[in-house]
């Protein structure tokens, strides 16, 4: 009987999620492999794909660089915030938080209005007598950008998983003749690999991903896959090639959560956030 | 190294927070540079309430953004108990299929949508205009469902299953159980999915920007449009307000939830 | 009754009568729990019927049964405190306001916890959760209480007085209590009835001196208390050969010759100088219990245990005396040879006893 009412409850969510996430893809297929003209099947728009090679290796190479430096600056934050009194933790942890839910356009284009050439940043290293650099429109720039967007997304799974390591484990460590360093190196970072891989994958997706931050802070040498399908929906109206695009963007995805799932056991809390 | 991790810590919130300083600053601003600050003036204020197409944008966004999440929250939850009932496999199934829209990036989960929506509303409902607020809100549902399953099921993993047999036990039917019991113990877990699908609904602009058709648009999508050409700082003035609205939120939630906390400390040492 | 595929409970066939206090005993896997939720109705059985006062209830759900439950690690409600956690069951069948008062004032006298009425449940200590849980089902009168380990998760002096407490609350309210427990002195104890489970089979029902006395299976005499379990061979009615001697006792009605599992109880046996014993054996090991010593002998070659007063040195030789009533009578079953050998006794018996310990943390 529980059995029925579990079915019950659960088949509609189960059919909406399958017409609205499964069936979607399905579309995505069926446009990719169809020509946009005749709207006969047809391997055109897959052939086309090897065109977009560049972009897309320059977007991974972009967003792995990314979700490097987010790893590196967003550690050392998670590590401090676990290690503050609970009042102090759950302030910073919305700290951290509060940037996520503010419009990341106009973030972005704040940042917009710090690096162009007569920006913030340029003046004020003008009347140091430096510059004016070329901030903007740079590879560094875009990846500014997806560090900047993206780094909560680094420090919370961090923080989450650091702050569950359990105290005693430390003591067990140095009450065995490890030093500070050597706990850090054979205990806490051992234990903290499941949040470094999360963190990592919800860098890197949305990083691959974007359009934005590489239209607005990128130049016209820092194309990414993402602007590339943008432009075939709604300016170069070829969804075909789009949705071509779209597939290769996903598989890459699903590749990557593929391979940090591996390494990474559980995945069943580790994509949550907050 | 405690101290270095300070520094770190400071200087990386400072990175955090200068761009949004930028914005809030130049809210204030009376000349349209954003990086030219000429002097300091409200009118931006006044002119954001003045200006009734950006009010009815705001509006469009929190009517889909509430309705979705709300929509999202109550459908997610019942979904949830029923997923943690199911048998090991199908759940595992179910959780799998909640978890291509997080995973996927919204870039495509946005064009898989728009193209389904495109195909049925033009190739078999033979309509021409076929995004519309229906799509766009079923896109934002979709999108928030798995919050909510996500931040409901461990709550109902936590939850000790007999308490439910012991309401059914006391004469409680299954419903009866439900809302006399589990609801009280998964409501942490649905009021925080329930705010993280409105705020994820409320800032979404990849999904909404592939999903919604000319007449019904919303904040972000229109922001997206106007970027070609200088914002207007009447913008900015309205970013200011948001960010304070969220940051009362927070506070608020975090006061609520450390009151609770202590409460129930003082009362766990009451019965020592 | 199966379970995912897998078989729970088999040929469970058992009757309660009412006003009594049943014990379902058994190690941890046993069933029992199973047994319970079947006649709870959280489970429904694959086969076979549950019924009660003559009607068949397989498919009534529990909040229909006049049955109720406390549960193993009680299930209060966090979110009511004691007095709407008591008058849940009462709130739900929407009895008028007076009543529910009247009944749950009533209850809380009865388990002692006057005045704790608007405590919550999280400020409570193990033992008062306890109260709380048995007067949350009681206070609905229901024709039969189920008990799922209740004492489980408390320390030894509060357990003791729950037993005590629990037994008065039987007596006084003539409610039918159907227990399930692990631990075999608590069983005893308490029950007019004891059912012994083991492989989703019951092993044996009974009075708790019968089934003491008496026990159906090596499993059993093993189970309940400690137990020497022997091979020997029945020559006739009252006759029993073990260790090449034949000696007297007071079981008939086995075939002749039939070979069965002989069981004596370690606190039987009578020790006695070496030239007057009907056995002899070397004394290989001995354990201080408080009450008592806990002395391995070895007799050719097999290890018994023996409970005694005194200290008796590791090496010495000693003698012992069986009376014909301390020796008790199994036919063979699907356990002989699996208990009551103790030549390996120091590091099993202590294994055991910590097992045992864990699993009432």
């Amino acid at each position: 009987m529980k059995k029925n009412n579990a079915v019950l409850l659960s088949t509609p969510y189960l059919l909406w999620m399958a017409a609205f996430t499964l069936i979607p893809l399905g579309v995505v297929c069926y446009y990719a492999l169809t020509d946009p003209a005749t709207g006969a099947f047809s391997l055109r728009n897959l052939r086309d794909l090897g065109m977009y090679l560049p972009v897309l290796w320059q977007s991974i190479v972009y967003s792995l660089a990314a979700a490097a430096i987010c790893l590196v600056l967003g550690y050392p934050v998670a590590y401090y915030i676990a290690q503050c009194g609970q009042t102090a933790q759950k302030l910073l942890y919305m700290l951290v938080m509060l940037p996520m839910c503010m419009s990341f356009l106009l973030r972005t284009l704040a940042w917009v209005g710090l690096l162009q050439d007569t920006g913030i940043i340029n003046t004020l290293l003008g009347k140091l007598g430096i510059g004016p650099l070329r901030l903007i429109r740079t590879p560094g720039a875009v990846i500014l950008g997806m560090v900047y967007n993206y780094l909560p997304y680094m420090i919370l799974p961090l923080y989450s998983i650091i702050v569950k390591i359990d105290r005693r484990l430390i003591e067990a460590a140095e009450d065995l003749g490890c030093n500070g360093v050597q706990v850090f190196g054979r205990v806490i970072l051992p234990l903290s690999v499941p949040g470094i891989l999360s963190g990592l994958t919800m860098v890197f997706v949305p990083s691959v991903s974007t359009f934005y931050i590489s239209q607005k802070l990128g130049g016209t040498d820092t194309v990414l896959i993402g602007d590339v399908i943008e432009r075939q929906f709604k300016q170069g109206n070829n969804p075909n090639l789009g949705a071509a695009l779209s597939l290769v963007l996903m598989v890459l995805v699903f590749v990557c959560t593929g391979i940090m799932n591996r390494f990474g056991g559980d995945s069943e809390e580790g994509g949550v956030i907050v | 190294m405690k101290r270095a991790n300070r520094f770190i810590t400071i200087l990386i919130f400072i990175f955090l927070y200068i761009p949004m300083a930028v914005l809030i600053v130049a809210s204030f601003n009376t000349g349209k540079d954003i990086t030219q600050f000429q002097g300091f003036t409200l009118n931006q204020y006044a002119r954001l309430f003045q200006d009734s197409g950006l009010l009815k944008l705001l509006g469009n966004s929190l009517i889909v953004s509430v309705l979705a999440s709300f929509i999202a929250t109550a459908f997610g939850t019942v979904a949830a108990v029923g997923i943690h009932n199911l048998n090991p496999r199908m759940r595992k199934a179910a959780m799998t299929l909640t978890n291509i829209p997080m995973t996927n990036p919204d870039i495509v989960t946005g064009v898989s949508l728009s193209l389904l929506f495109v195909f049925v509303g033009t190739q078999l409902l033979g309509q021409r205009n076929s995004l519309t607020f229906w799509t766009l809100l079923i896109a934002h549902i979709t999108f928030n469902l798995p919050y909510v399953i996500l931040n409901v099921m461990p709550k109902l993993k936590q939850m000790d299953s007999s308490l439910t047999d012991a309401a059914m036990d006391l004469g409680c039917t299954h419903v009866q159980a439900f809302f006399k019991v589990t609801l009280h113990e998964i409501m942490p877990g649905i009021v925080s999915g329930a705010i993280m699908a409105f705020t994820m609904s409320l800032d979404d602009f990849v999904i909404s920007y592939f999903v919604s058709g000319l007449d019904f648009v919303t904040l972000p999508v229109e922001i997206y449009s106007y970027t070609k050409k200088p914002l207007h700082p009447k913008i900015y003035a309205m970013f200011t307000l948001l960010f304070l609205l969220i940051l009362v939120l927070m506070v608020a939630m975090n006061l609520i939830q450390l009151y609770a906390d202590k409460k129930k400390t003082a009362s766990h040492r009451a019965g020592m | 009754m199966e379970f995912d595929g897998e078989r729970i409970l088999d040929g469970i066939n058992l009757y309660f009568n009412d006003h009594e206090f049943l014990t379902l005993l058994g190690p941890s896997g046993c069933g029992k729990t199973t047994t319970l939720r079947i006649i709870g109705g959280f489970l429904t059985p694959t086969s076979g019927t549950v019924t009660f006062d003559g009607k068949v209830i397989n498919d009534l759900p529990p909040y229909k049964r006049q049955i109720n439950t406390v549960f193993q690690r009680y299930a209060l409600f966090p979110h009511l405190d004691v007095y709407d956690n008591i008058a849940f069951g009462l709130k739900v069948a929407k009895l008028p306001k007076d009543e529910i008062h009247r009944r749950v004032n009533e209850m809380l006298e009865i388990v002692s916890l006057k005045g704790y009425e608007n405590r919550s449940i999280d400020s409570l200590s193990g033992g008062q959760q306890q109260r709380v849980a048995i007067a949350r089902a009681l206070v609905n009168q229901p024709k039969v209480l189920l008990l799922d380990e209740p004492l489980a998760a408390l320390d030894l002096r509060l357990r003791k007085d729950m037993q005590n407490e629990l037994k008065r609350i039987q007596r006084s309210t003539g409610i039918t209590f159907i227990y399930v427990t692990h631990d075999q002195e608590e069983a005893l104890s308490m029950s007019d009835t004891v059912v012994v489970m083991d492989k989703g089979r019951i092993q044996q029902i009974g009075r708790p001196e019968d089934i003491y006395n008496e026990p159906k299976n090596a499993f059993v005499a093993d189970f309940i208390g400690e137990s020497n379990i022997l091979d020997g061979v029945m020559l006739s009615d009252y006759k029993v050969r073990f260790f090449g001697r034949v000696f007297d006792c007071v079981d008939a009605g086995f075939n002749p010759n039939e070979p069965v599992d002989v069981v004596i109880r370690p606190e039987d046996i009578d020790i006695v100088p070496a030239n007057q014993g009907h056995l002899v054996g070397t004394v290989t090991g001995i354990t201080f219990k408080g009450l008592n010593y806990d002395i391995i002998v070895e007799f050719k070659g097999f290890k018994w245990l023996i409970q005694t007063t005194d200290y008796h040195s590791v090496g010495s030789v000693i003698g012992i005396r069986l009376n014909p009533e301390d020796i008790h009578i199994m036919h063979k079953s699907e356990y002989s040879g699996l208990f009551g050998d103790y030549s390996s006794y120091s590091a099993e018996y202590d294994e055991l006893t910590e097992d045992a310990e864990d699993e009432e943390e």
